[in-house]
């Protein structure tokens, strides 16, 4: 690709976000519409959260159940980074929790998104470990204990209010009253999907380099990997520390958008939600990931009106849907103008179809 | 080329190989005969690093091998075209090929070898878009070993190429295989049809039970009477 090319890509990008994110919340930085915020903010998180699954689960074919868990670690972490770093590292942020500037949340958000990532990148490869020996429902359920443990962690974690909610520090203060540092609200509209472009991107490039037929041959036949000389161990361990570090930044993310951080949003529940976009999207197909973690977060909203049968109505889609196409919506394959053209040709001779002569 | 000294292999408490001793010169077809169970495919596996020799040592071209991670084993130059063809189903014949040619960075080389190998088997090349899963047996094998050659080896081992191919197949298989070996690569055939391996091969070893009990040139063991009633059915 020419430079330009691709340079031009990233400044369409970050205009685009800027765009979005200066109509949604204006320079008061409050967005005028807190339910569509509030949509927006969970669909790029989802896109995150399942791209990076998907990295896992999709390209090397084991199956963690435990994501939350990292998203869990990355929250927690980046939530304390800000509010105990707060006097040192980031005085410029206002302790009420009150909206902040796009340009002054940028370092700040930078930091509490790498020391999420981290955290839980580390952790990804300490559970990647197993991964190497176990495959299947073993690891499905190593990780899902793995992400129960760090649930029960959390909650014995004193420092950060792990049994209820987290919503910043009690700090003493002059006048005898208590003061307080909240968590303070950098997540905007601009970060999370700037990082969910990120994620996409990082995720076509490994998928469409010398290492993405690797990964893919990691789940196809481990053996047969080998015997080619693929070091299937590094694979193995690379996608859970790539997969973990995007999930723990989702969870930096996360944390600091809620003014509160309760150990209720990590329940396994969760964990399977993504799964789901994992495995409606296609396992491994980045862009039907992409859409299917969009659908399925609009969709139950979408479906408010009709209330009561939502709860009924929203898992029958489901197993239609994985009735009709096991596969998932995109199988294998990626969104591309070719996969386009055959979709549409194949809806032409649909419908151009004669009906059979006796 | 290849040098096999007293490897054991064990998997768990099944010992597979006790003792296996055996010696491969460059520009050979040495074949390894015996009965289902005999330790044929282990012993390719321990050359090739995808199970680990518990003692004995294994050098290629003078260097130890021994139990060395298999991508170092490949890139040194020894190519395994696995029991069961293993070629990964739900990729096209190109990504397999490709697949094959993993541990290669040389572009030029490697578009070479993708020729070479289509020359070879020129029905790869006629489905070389199609997924791997809907060949035939035949098609398979062939691109298994294609695949292994992607990998530019000087040493192939192949494992029972022939198996559940109808014979006319099996005859084009055993005679791309002589085209293989002229063409300047080593070969260590594994097989249970041991008259055709012999039929080909230049020298050969019998294994039973994890022992090796004769090796001999290929015309010697035909004409074994041993061998005769233990392998040929004769
Ligand atoms: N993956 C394995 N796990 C346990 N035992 C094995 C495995 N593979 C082979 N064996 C045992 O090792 C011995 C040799 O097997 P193998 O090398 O496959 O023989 P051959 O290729 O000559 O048929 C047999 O007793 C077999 O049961
Ligand atoms: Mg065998």
């Amino acid at each position: 690709m020419p430079l330009w090319k691709r340079f031009g890509g990233i400044a369409l990008v970050f205009g685009l976000l800027l765009l979005l994110d200066h109509l949604l919340y204006g320079p008061s930085r409050v967005a005028h519409d807190q339910y569509k915020e509030d949509v927006l903010i969970r669909c790029g998180l989802a896109i995150i959260l399942a791209v990076s699954l998907n990295i896992v689960n999709g390209f090397t074919g084991q199956f963690s159940l435990g994501h939350i868990g990292f998203y869990m670690v990355g929250a927690y972490v980046g939530a304390a980074l800000s509010t105990y770093g707060h006097t040192h590292l980031f005085p410029q942020l206002p302790t009420d929790g009150s909206p902040v500037g796009l340009w002054t949340s940028a370092l700040p958000i930078l930091a509490v998104s790498l020391a999420g990532g981290l955290a839980a990148a580390a952790i990804g490869f300490l559970v990647g470990l197993p991964s190497l020996r176990l495959r299947g429902d073993y690891l499905a359920i190593i990780t899902l204990g793995f992400a129960q443990i760090i649930l029960v962690i959390v909650r014995n974690i004193k420092a950060v209010d792990g049994a209820t909610s987290f919503t910043g520090l009690p700090v003493a203060s002059q006048d005898q009253a208590l003061a307080h540092v909240a968590t303070p609200h950098l997540t905007s509209l601009f970060w999370v999907f700037l990082v969910a472009a990120l994620v996409i991107w990082v995720a076509y490039s490994l998928r469409f380099s010398v290492h993405g037929l690797a990964f893919l041959a990691v789940r196809e036949d481990e053996i047969a990997a080998e015997a080619m000389g693929i070091n299937t161990t590094r694979y193995k361990v690379l996608a859970f520390v790539l997969s973990a570090f995007f999930t723990g930044i989702a969870g930096a993310l996360f944390a600091h958008y809620q003014s509160s951080l309760s150990n209720e949003s990590f329940r396994f529940e969760r964990s399977i939600d993504v799964v789901v976009m994992v495995v409606l999207g296609g396992l491994g197909s980045i862009s039907g990931v992409t859409i299917a973690a969009v659908l399925l977060t609009i969709l139950p909203e979408a479906l408010r009106p009709i209330a009561q049968y939502r709860l009924v109505v929203y898992p029958l889609l489901l197993v239609i849907l994985m009735l009709t196409r096991p596969q998932g919506i995109f199988g294998r394959e990626e969104v591309s103008r070719a996969w386009l053209r055959g979709q549409l040709t194949s809806i032409a001779g649909w419908f151009s179809r004669r009906p059979d002569r006796v | 080329m290849l040098i096999l000294e007293n490897i054991e292999v064990s998997y768990g408490p099944i010992k597979a190989l006790k003792s296996v001793s055996l010696e491969i010169a460059a520009g050979e077809i040495v074949t390894l005969i015996g009965a289902n169970g005999a330790g044929k495919s282990t012993t390719l596996r321990a050359i090739s690093g995808l199970v680990p020799s518990q003692s004995g040592r294994i050098l290629f071209e003078g260097k130890e091998i021994t139990n060395k991670p298999a991508d170092q084993i490949v890139q040194l130059g020894v190519g395994h075209s696995p029991e069961g063809r293993r070629i990964f189903a739900n990729m096209s014949v190109r990504e397999n090929l490709e697949l094959g040619a993993y541990t290669r960075r040389d572009r030029a080389g490697i578009a070479e070898d993708l020729e070479r190998g289509l020359t070879l088997f020129p029905r790869l090349r006629e489905r070389i878009g199609q997924n791997a899963g809907t060949l035939s047996g035949g098609e398979q094998q062939m691109l298994a070993m294609a695949r292994a050659l992607m990998a530019r080896p000087r040493l192939l081992l192949l494992d029972e190429p022939s198996l559940g191919l109808a014979p006319f197949l099996v005859r084009d298989i055993f005679r791309i295989i002589q085209d293989i070996n002229q063409q300047g690569t080593t070969v260590l055939l594994v097989e249970q049809n041991a008259h055709l391996a012999l039929g080909i091969a230049h020298r050969g070893y019998v294994l039973e039970t994890g022992h090796i009990v004769m090796a001999d040139e290929a015309k010697a063991l035909l004409a074994n009477d041993d061998i005769k009633k233990a392998y040929l059915g004769e």
